[in-house]
């Protein structure tokens, strides 16, 4: 004989335990939810709008393939209007209410490192895939972007040998340049040239001619500059503009990777020397099959850049890492990319370097030719040694902080 | 002494860039009172309106000098006629409805030309003096800059629209006893101004990438000028760009970028503790 509370709890632990498997069926085929958080408006929408696009080529092309793990991907994206403000409530909205399995996003350092935490709380695998100044050590991260010194070890020392070793460095006033302009130094001391002189602006400054004056009564053999924005633009037209352009050589960290190569005329672009990981003419077959699915989907490559490419590459490795760890968890799919994972992206062979987290990434040193990035020669998987400098997540896998790099 | 030649020639062009970006304010501010957040704006639209007619295959120099002050001028009117008018005299309710404006205009920017950056080529080579290299264009911005002081000074003292404008401006009540229509020549004022700020910013559009926010990066050096030089107009203007364009360059030159913009602010701060009214209220009263 049984009571009434004792039949109740039998009647619903049976009914439980009979809607179990169907539960779990629910949820085998319920869609894998993949957070995407950027500018796509505002004032850096220039860098959003590829990266989006970018993100919804690469899910739909993972859904075409039958998704992951049998399931389909459904990105959630959130536009955070160029406001810092609003990635720390998209990010909290992303892991409450959308309870998605990973997040891709975020433009700025500033944006990073806004959202960083949360989703380190909330144990989200979070990949930050633009090119930034290095030096960020935690085992939730995956950065996929190039660091300075991938650049600088290639550009530097190429441009010193074809023009000179006495050099002039200009950056922009904030971390990104700082830093790069400490690396350039590093780089051309090893290449035996000297620096004569290092400039910072701060950002909005648009008038070079007193600077234009300096620099001819130095006279370097080559000009390194670290300029960043719009306003920085103005020096590379009023350097063309007072001829110096045929008399002092240039070269640039960041010039075109905003596709600002496209604003300057030939003649006042031609012959800048840049390294980045990607370029359009870059002759390999998933360079172009790239471009050929961008150009189905979107109409235009003309849209795409460095930071594009980035995003599109960094959802890859996450796919990878998914369907080796065969799981969307959290510790199986970051063992899964600390396994040395690779994917051959639209930029060559992408490896996740375990100790950091880092991309191994090929490197291309271009010149711009008539308003193109025309490459003069490629680096095959250059390490992000700044970073390994400082961060081993294999020693420290609870090390959490953006370490300064100081050389 | 080359390089001598070359330190005066980038001293003077930073004077000119002042004087231009400075006197289309100065119009308006100096004899309307009127204080227009969205000056900024307006030099942008000038940018833009070069740009956009040298790519439709007008003259560059057409662009510049005539089609961006017209383009500029007209929306100078239509600006003062919808809003400025209204608010005459409420300094406060002017700054806020400009300042909409300016982000209005701002926004409109970025939805109609995208938020990138543009530009035309530089239509004038650099000149050789001995080693050094300047710009051609600096020189051409040198005489813009004088030629557009020399204008204003011409209309204002030597016509009898200047009369007239200069009259209803310190004394509007007795000019409207006299029968002259205030409205209009307020009007009249506003649209000038606003023409000369669509030409600065289609002279200065060569010399740098354009975009959507460039506005504000010229709005706060062309205030300090303005309030600096104090209520005479050509005069007020040339002694400020004069001296914060000297010691800004000057600065640039010895220290860097950031120790010339930190030379000017102190500068405008000591000036403007010893001389509240700008240079032009303790020196040079009465001059236009």
């Amino acid at each position: 004989m049984i009571n009434r509370r004792q039949f109740l709890a039998t009647t619903a632990a049976t009914a439980g335990a009979l809607a179990l498997p169907s539960i779990r069926a629910a949820q085998a085929s319920e869609p894998i939810k993949l957070g995407s958080i950027l500018d796509v408006s505002g004032i850096f929408d220039a860098y959003g709008k590829p990266m989006d696009m970018a993100a919804t080529l690469a899910v739909e092309e993972l859904n075409a393939g039958g998704g992951l793990l049998g399931r389909q991907i459904q990105k959630v994206s959130y536009d955070t209007q160029s406001d810092m403000a609003l990635y720390t409530q998209f990010a909290q909205q992303l892991v409450r209410s959308d309870q998605v399995h990973v997040v891709h996003g975020g433009i700025l350092s500033a944006s990073r490192e806004a959202i960083r935490p949360t989703l380190r709380k909330a144990k989200i695998p979070y990949f930050y895939n633009v090119l930034y100044e290095g030096g960020v050590c935690d085992r939730n991260i995956v950065c996929t972007g190039i660091t300075p010194a991938q650049q600088i070890e290639v550009l530097v020392p190429a441009a010193i040998e074809k023009f000179g070793k006495k050099v002039y460095v200009l950056a922009a006033d904030y971390n990104y340049g700082q830093i790069t302009a400490k690396w350039m130094s590093h780089y051309v001391s090893q290449s035996g040239g000297s620096v004569l002189a290092t400039e910072f602006f701060p950002l909005d400054v648009s008038d070079f001619g007193a600077t234009i004056a300096k620099i001819q009564e130095a006279k370097p053999d080559l000009v390194l500059s670290a300029l960043v924005g719009g306003a920085h633009l103005s020096f590379y037209r009023q350097w063309a503009a007072a001829g110096m352009k045929d008399r002092i050589p240039l070269a640039s960290s960041t010039l075109g990777s905003g596709n600002e190569h496209l604003v300057l005329t030939p003649q006042e672009g031609n012959g800048i020397m840049v390294a980045y990981s990607w370029s359009p003419s870059i002759d390999a077959p998933a360079a172009k099959a790239f471009l050929d699915k961008w150009k189905a989907r979107f109409g235009d490559v003309a849209t795409i850049n460095e930071f594009a490419v980035n995003n599109y590459q960094g959802i890859h490795l996450w796919a990878e890492a998914v369907k080796k760890a065969n799981t969307v968890d959290h510790d199986p799919v970051i063992e899964a990319l600390e396994s040395g994972l690779a994917i051959d992206g639209p930029s060559g062979k992408v490896t996740i370097d375990p100790q950091t987290h880092h991309a191994v990434l090929d490197m291309q040193l271009m010149e711009i030719r008539d308003q193109s990035l025309a490459v003069i020669k490629s680096f095959s998987q250059r390490q992000p040694i700044d970073t390994q400098k400082f961060c081993d997540l294999k020693a420290n896998p609870d090390d959490n902080k953006q370490y300064e790099i100081d050389i | 002494m080359d390089f001598a030649v070359v330190v005066t020639v980038e001293i003077l062009h930073s004077i000119a860039v002042l004087v231009l970006i400075s006197s289309g304010l100065a119009v308006i501010f100096g004899m309307m009172r009127v204080i227009n957040l969205a000056h900024g704006e307006f030099l942008t639209l000038g940018g833009y309106v070069a740009i956009l007619g040298h790519r439709n295959g007008l003259n560059l120099y057409f662009c510049m000098l005539v089609l961006a002050p017209v383009v500029v001028g007209l929306w100078g009117l239509i600006v003062e006629r919808l809003v400025v008018r209204w608010l005459y005299g409420r300094l406060i309710n002017t700054m806020l409805a400009t300042w909409g404006l300016s982000l209005a205009m701002t926004g409109a920017f970025s939805m109609i030309f995208g938020n990138t950056m543009t530009g035309i080529p530089n239509p004038l080579g650099g000149l050789t003096v001995g080693d050094y290299q300047i710009s051609g264009y600096s020189l051409f911005l040198i005489a813009a800059a004088a030629l557009v002081m020399a204008v204003i000074t011409i209309v204002l003292k030597a016509t009898r629209a200047g009369l007239i404008a200069r009259g209803a401006m310190q004394r509007p009540d007795m000019a409207q006893a006299f029968g002259l229509n205030i409205s209009h020549v307020y009007m009249t004022t506003f649209a000038a101004g606003a023409a000369l700020s669509g030409l600065a910013g289609a002279l200065l559009a060569p010399l740098v990438g354009l975009g959507p926010g460039s506005g504000a990066n010229y709005i706060a050096k062309a205030f300090i000028t303005v309030i600096s030089g104090g209520a005479s107009v050509v005069t007020g203007t040339i002694v400020s760009a004069g001296l914060f364009g000297s010691i800004s360059q000057v600065f640039t030159l010895v220290t860097s970028s950031v120790g010339g913009e930190i030379a000017l602010l102190v500068a405008a701060v000591v000036l403007l503790r010893l001389m509240p009214i700008g240079i032009t209220g303790r020196f040079f009263k009465g001059w236009t």
